[in-house]
C-alpha cells in the first residue's frame, strides 16, 4: 500500500507533469497530423521566423530605423541590391527617408505582431469570460450578453474599430494620443473581435455543462465559478485556440488597414500597414520596392497564420480525423 | 467508513433516510417569446415529475423503473439537488432539503452522492484519475494534507477493484467498466450514506454490468449504503432492489417490495412492462406485444395517463386521475381498476 | 422465392478478415470468421462492444467505412461473390437483395423528404412501377409494418414519427425490394422496452411471411433468444461459438458464452452475486496470443496461451475452445 501510494506522490511532481505532458503532446494526434503535412510545417516555420525576426529586430536588423542619427537622406530611394544603382548594405532598397526597407519591415512586423497578439489576447479573455457566463448561467444574463454580441456582429468589425478609435481620439488630449495610440489600437481591435470567441465558448459551454462530469462537480457542491474555471474552461479551450489563431491574422490585417488609412499607429512607430501606405505614395514614381516588399511580407505572414489556424481546426476536431 | 453512517442519532431506526412527498418538477419547454407572440402559441409546460411520493429505508435499495421520458432520471436529479423541485417536499434524514441553497446543501451532499450513466462523460477528460477522486476529499476537507489525500485516493481505488497506481492515468486510458469503478470511487470519497445511481450499468456490456452490480451490492453490504437505483432494465432492478417504484409519465403508478411486484404486478402498466422482457428461458412463448407508445408528456392524456394503452380502461379512467391506494401486502397502486377489483392478475 | 434451394446457404462468409490500418500498425478487428445463413433463417450475431459484430454486418452489405477494409476471405450471396464488386454493382445488390436496418432510425431516414417519397423512390429504383403503383405499394408496406392510418402517415416527415414508428418505417424501407437477406444492426437498442418487443415481433412475422433471412446483430441476449434460429457468439473479432440458439443459450459450451449467460440477471432467480467474468475484452491493439479469451478464462490451460483454437463440432454447436479437443482426446 505505502509503496504504491508513494508512487502516486512521486508521479505528481512538477517535472513528471511537464515531461508527461510533452510526451503526450508528441505522441498525440495533433503532432502526428503536423508531421504529415509539409505545408503546415512550412507555415509554422514562417510564422516562427516572423516572430523571431520581429522581436529580435533591434539586434538582428541590418539598420536601426528608429535611430535618426544613422539615417542619411542621401541614401533615400535606393532600389533593391540586385537592381542597377542598388547598394548591398540595403538588400531591399531604401525609402524616402533613406531607411533600409528590410529593417523597416522587421520593425514594422514587430509593431504589427504586438498589436495583433495583444488585441487577440484581449478579445479572447473578454470572449471566454462573457461566453462562459452566458453559457453557464443562461437565462436573462445569456440573453443580454448574446443580444449585445448580435448587435455588434451586425456592424463590420472595421467600423467598430474606427468608432472606438475615433471616440478615444476625441476624448484623449492630443499629446496623450500619440503615446497611447498603440494601447487604443489594441483596445479597439480587441473589443471588435470578442464576439466570435464568446459565441464559440458559449456553444461549447452549453454542451459541456450538461455532461455528467460537470453534474458530478455540482453534486459535490462546488461553487459555479469554480466549476467553470476548473472543469468547463479546459474543455472549451480547443476551439478557442483555433479562433485565436485565425483572429490573429484578422487582427494583423485590421491593424494594417487602419494604419494604411492613417488612423492606426503613429508614424513614428511604423507598422507594416504604415509602410505600405507610405510606399503607396511612391508606387507610380517607380519606387515599387517601398510598398511591394512590406505588402509581400504582410501577405506571407497572414497566409502562414491562416494556414496554421485552418490546420489546427481540423487537427483538433475529432470528427474530421 | 462505517462509523460515519452510524453517527446520526437523529435518525430513528424505522424513519426513512429519504422521503419524497408530492415531489414535482415542471420544465418550461415553450418556444422563445418572439415565436410565441408571432405564432400565437401558448406556453408549454412539461410535467417531468408530477407529484411523486416514496420512502427509502436505511440500507435498502429503492429502484425506479420506467420507459424513457417517464421522469425517473429527473427524480434522481431532484434528490441530489441538480434540479430544484417545482413543489413538494424532499426529506433527507428528517430535514427538508427541497429548495436549500448551495451552501446549505454542502453538509447534505457529503452524505449523498451520485453515480452517473455514461462512464465516458462522467469523468473530466482533462483530469487525472487521482484528481478526479480527490476532488470531493479536497472540497469537503476530509483528508488533512496532500499526502493523506493521496493515500485515501489509493485506498478508494483498491476498494473499487483498481490499482492505486491507476491514479496517475487519464480517464481515456480505461475501459467503460473501469471508468464506472472510478466514478464509484469518487462517489464514495466523502463517505456518503446514500447513493443515487442513475442507470449505472446501461452503457456497459453485460459481463461488465455483472462486475459493477456485484461491486455495488458488496459496497452496500460493507458500508451499509442506501441506494436510489434508476434503471429501465427490469432484470437488473429485480436483482438489485428491495423496493421498486414504477413510473409512467411523471407519476408513480405502483410501489411495492420487489418480490411482490415481480410476482404479482397489479397495475396494468407494470403488467405490460413485465410482459415485454425477452424470455431467456426459451419457453417458446409467442407473446403478443402490447400496442401503443408512451404519449407526448407535454400533452398527457386526461384522467389516468395510461388509459389510451390500457386494456381495462373505462370512462372513469378517462376522466379522473387515480390516487395511490395501499393494499394489504404494502403495495401502493394508483389505478381505478385495481381499486375496483377489475384488473385480473396476469403474467 | 428464396425457398427454392433450401440446402444451399443464401449467404456464405468464409475466413473473413477486416483490418484497420492506423499509424500505430494494422489492427485486425475481425479475424478469420466463417459462417453462413440459410434462406429464411435468422442468424443472431451477439457480442460485447468492440467484438466486431457490427463490422461483420457492414462488410456483408459493403458499407465498411474506410480506412476499414476486407483483408482476406470471401462473402458470397447465392453462390456469387459480392465482397469484391465495384461500388455501383454493390449498390444495386444492397437494395434488391440485401436490406439494412440500423440502430438509430433517425439517421437512416432523410429528414427533408416525406416518408412516402423515400419509399416511392426506393421502390422505383428497384422495380418498374409507375408513381401511383409505387405509392400504393408504399402504403401497403407501411400498413405491413404496423403503422396505423398509412394513407395519412405516408405524407408525413420522419420527425413527425415517434422512435418506434420511425424504426418501422426503416424496416418498410428495407423491405421495399423484397430482399432475400436483411442485415439488422442493433435494431431495437435505441428503443424503449415495450417498443422493443413490438419491433422484434414485427421482424419475426415479416421473415416468416416472406421467407427473408436475417442477420441480427445485437448485444442483447434476450433479443437473440426471442428471435434467432442460430446464434454466433463473437469475442475480440472471432467467433467463439456458433450453433442453434437453444443449445447455445441453454448449454453454453465456450467458457465465454457460459460466463456471459451467467452474468445476465434474470427475474425470478434470487442470487446474491452474479457470475462475473473478470477483466474486460482486450483492445484490438493487444489481443493475446492463442485464444483471445485466455486472460479472463477460468479454465484456460497451457495450450490456450499458445495456439488459437479452431472451431470444433460439439453436439449441434461449433466451439472454438481447446477444452473440447482435450475431451475428444481423453474421452
Amino acid at each position: 500500500m505505502t509503496d504504491s501510494t508513494n508512487d502516486i506522490i512521486v508521479t505528481r511532481s512538477l517535472w513528471f507533469r511537464f515531461s508527461d505532458g510533452t510526451r503526450r503532446f508528441f505522441d498525440g494526434d495533433v503532432f502526428y497530423s503536423f508531421k504529415r503535412s509539409p505545408v503546415i510545417m512550412v507555415a509554422f516555420f514562417v510564422t516562427v521566423t516572423y516572430f523571431l525576426l520581429a522581436f529580435l529586430a533591434p539586434w538582428v536588423a541590418p539598420h536601426n530605423t528608429y535611430d535618426v542619427i544613422t539615417l542619411n537622406l542621401m541614401d533615400a530611394f535606393k532600389p533593391p541590391a540586385w537592381e542597377a544603382g542598388g547598394d548591398p548594405s540595403y538588400p531591399l532598397g531604401t525609402d524616402d527617408q533613406g531607411r533600409d526597407v528590410l529593417s523597416t519591415i522587421m520593425f514594422g512586423a514587430r509593431v504589427s505582431l504586438t498589436v495583433g497578439f495583444l488585441s487577440v489576447l484581449l478579445a479572447m479573455v473578454m470572449g471566454i469570460v462573457l461566453g462562459m457566463v452566458a453559457g453557464y448561467v443562461g437565462g436573462k444574463t445569456d440573453a443580454i450578453i448574446m443580444r449585445i454580441a448580435d448587435v455588434q456582429l451586425s456592424f463590420p468589425a472595421i467600423l467598430i474599430v474606427l468608432l472606438i478609435d475615433g471616440f478615444t481620439r476625441s476624448v484623449l488630449p492630443r499629446g496623450a494620443h500619440e503615446d497611447l495610440a498603440l494601447v487604443v489600437l489594441v483596445l479597439s481591435i480587441g473589443f471588435a473581435n470578442w464576439v466570435q470567441f464568446a459565441r464559440t465558448v458559449r456553444g461549447s459551454c452549453l454542451v459541456e455543462k450538461n455532461k455528467e462530469y460537470v453534474q458530478a462537480a455540482r453534486v459535490i457542491g462546488l461553487h459555479p465559478a469554480l466549476i467553470m474555471l476548473r472543469h468547463v474552461l479546459p474543455n472549451v479551450m480547443s476551439p478557442v485556440l483555433v479562433i485565436a489563431t485565425i483572429s490573429l491574422a484578422i487582427a494583423i490585417l485590421t491593424e494594417a488597414t487602419l494604419s494604411f488609412l492613417g488612423v492606426g499607429v503613429p508614424p513614428t512607430q511604423p507598422s507594416l500597414g504604415t509602410l505600405i501606405r507610405i510606399g503607396n505614395d511612391f508606387l507610380f514614381s517607380g519606387e515599387w520596392w517601398m510598398t511591394i516588399f512590406p505588402g509581400a511580407a504582410l501577405v506571407i505572414l497572414v497566409l502562414a497564420v491562416n494556414l496554421l489556424g485552418d490546420w489546427l481546426r481540423d487537427a483538433l476536431n475529432p470528427k474530421l480525423r | 467508513m462505517v462509523d460515519a453512517a452510524l453517527a446520526n442519532p437523529a435518525l430513528q431506526a424505522d424513519e426513512p433516510v429519504l422521503s419524497a412527498r408530492k415531489l414535482a418538477r415542471y420544465f418550461d419547454v415553450s418556444p422563445p417569446l418572439l415565436n410565441r407572440v408571432i405564432e400565437g402559441t401558448p406556453r408549454q409546460i412539461l410535467r417531468a415529475v408530477d407529484g411523486v411520493s416514496f420512502d427509502i429505508q436505511k440500507g435498502r435499495t429503492f429502484s425506479l423503473v420506467g420507459e424513457s421520458g417517464c421522469g425517473k432520471s429527473t427524480v434522481a436529479r431532484l434528490v441530489v439537488g441538480l434540479y430544484t423541485p417545482t413543489h413538494g417536499e424532499l426529506h433527507f434524514e428528517g430535514q427538508n432539503i427541497a429548495g436549500l441553497t448551495r451552501k446549505e446543501m454542502v453538509p447534505v451532499r457529503r452524505k449523498m452522492q451520485m453515480i452517473f450513466q455514461d462512464p465516458f462523460a462522467s469523468l473530466n477528460p482533462r483530469w487525472r484519475v487521482v484528481d478526479i477522486i480527490a476532488e470531493p476529499l479536497r472540497f469537503f476537507d476530509i483528508t488533512k494534507g496532500e499526502a493523506a489525500t493521496q493515500k485515501r485516493v489509493g485506498e478508494l481505488l483498491s476498494f473499487v477493484g483498481l490499482s492505486p497506481k491507476d491514479g496517475a492515468k487519464y480517464p481515456h486510458e480505461f475501459s467503460g467498466g473501469q471508468r464506472q469503478r472510478i466514478s464509484i470511487a469518487r462517489a464514495l470519497a466523502s463517505n456518503p450514506e446514500f447513493l443515487v445511481c442513475d442507470e449505472p450499468t446501461s452503457a456497459l456490456d453485460v459481463s461488465v454490468q455483472a462486475q459493477i452490480l456485484n461491486l455495488m451490492k458488496e459496497l452496500q453490504r460493507e458500508l451499509g449504503l442506501t441506494y436510489l437505483f434508476i434503471s429501465h432494465n427490469l432484470a437488473v432492478v429485480y436483482h438489485m432492489s428491495d423496493d421498486v417504484g414504477v413510473m409512467y409519465l411523471g407519476k408513480l403508478v405502483e410501489v411495492a417490495p420487489a418480490r411482490t411486484l415481480f410476482a404479482r404486478p397489479r397495475h396494468p402498466y407494470t403488467q405490460l412492462l413485465l410482459n415485454t422482457i425477452p424470455d431467456l428461458d426459451m419457453k417458446g412463448l409467442d407473446r403478443a406485444p402490447v400496442a401503443g407508445e408512451v404519449p407526448n408528456p407535454i400533452n398527457p392524456p386526461s384522467g389516468c395517463t395510461f388509459h389510451p394503452r390500457c386494456p381495462f380502461a373505462n370512462d372513469r379512467c378517462r376522466a379522473e386521475i387515480p390516487q395511490p391506494i395501499t393494499l394489504a401486502d404494502g403495495a401502493k397502486i394508483a389505478c381505478h381498476g385495481v381499486e375496483e377489483g377489475r384488473i385480473p392478475d396476469t403474467v | 422465392m428464396a425457398n427454392q434451394s433450401p440446402n444451399k446457404p443464401l449467404l456464405e462468409v468464409k475466413n473473413l478478415r477486416i483490418e484497420f490500418p492506423t499509424r500505430r500498425g494494422t489492427l485486425t478487428a475481425v479475424d478469420d470468421i466463417s459462417f453462413d445463413i440459410m434462406p429464411g433463417e435468422v442468424l443472431g450475431v451477439v457480442g460485447e462492444s468492440g467484438a466486431g459484430k457490427s463490422l461483420t454486418g457492414a462488410a456483408v452489405i459493403g458499407l465498411l467505412e474506410p480506412p476499414g477494409r476486407i483483408a482476406a476471405g470471401t462473402i458470397s450471396l447465392d453462390g456469387r461473390r459480392i465482397d469484391n464488386l465495384p461500388y455501383e454493382e454493390m449498390r444495386k445488390i444492397r437494395g434488391r437483395k440485401i436490406g439494412a436496418i440500423f440502430q438509430d432510425p433517425l439517421t437512416s431516414l432523410n429528414p427533408l423528404y416525406s416518408v412516402g417519397r423515400q419509399l416511392v423512390e426506393t421502390i422505383q429504383t428497384h422495380t418498374d412501377m409507375t408513381d401511383s403503383q409505387a405509392r400504393r405499394r408504399a402504403i401497403e408496406l407501411l400498413s405491413d409494418v404496423g403503422i396505423p392510418a398509412p394513407e395519412r402517415r405516408v405524407e408525413q416527415y420522419p420527425h413527425q414519427f415517434s422512435g418506434g414508428m420511425r424504426q418501422r418505417v426503416v424496416i418498410a424501407l428495407a423491405l421495399c425490394a423484397e430482399p432475400d437477406l436483411i442485415i439488422a444492426d442493433e435494431p431495437t437498442t435505441a428503443l424503449d422496452v415495450s417498443i422493443q418487443a413490438q419491433i422484434i415481433a414485427l421482424i419475426k412475422r415479416l421473415c416468416r411471411d416472406n421467407g427473408t433471412a436475417v442477420m441480427l446483430v445485437t448485444h442483447d441476449m434476450g433479443v437473440i433468444a426471442e428471435t434467432a434460429d442460430r446464434v454466433a457468439v463473437m469475442y475480440a473479432g472471432r467467433i467463439a461459438e456458433i450453433g442453434p440458439v437453444r443449445d447455445v443459450i441453454k448449454q453454453a459450451k465456450h467458457p465465454y458464452t457460459h460466463g456471459l449467460m451467467g452474468s445476465i440477471p434474470t427475474i425470478g432467480h434470487d442470487i446474491e452475486k452474479l457470475t462475473q467474468i473478470d477483466g474486460s475484452m482486450p483492445r484490438l491493439t493487444d489481443i493475446p496470443a492463442g485464444c483471445a479469451f485466455n486472460p479472463r478464462c477460468p479454465r484456460a490451460f497451457d495450450k490456450c496461451y499458445v495456439d488459437r483454437p479452431e472451431r470444433i463440432a460439439v453436439e449441434k454447436t461449433e466451439v472454438a475452445c481447446w477444452l473440447y479437443e482435450k475431451e475428444a482426446v481423453h474421452g
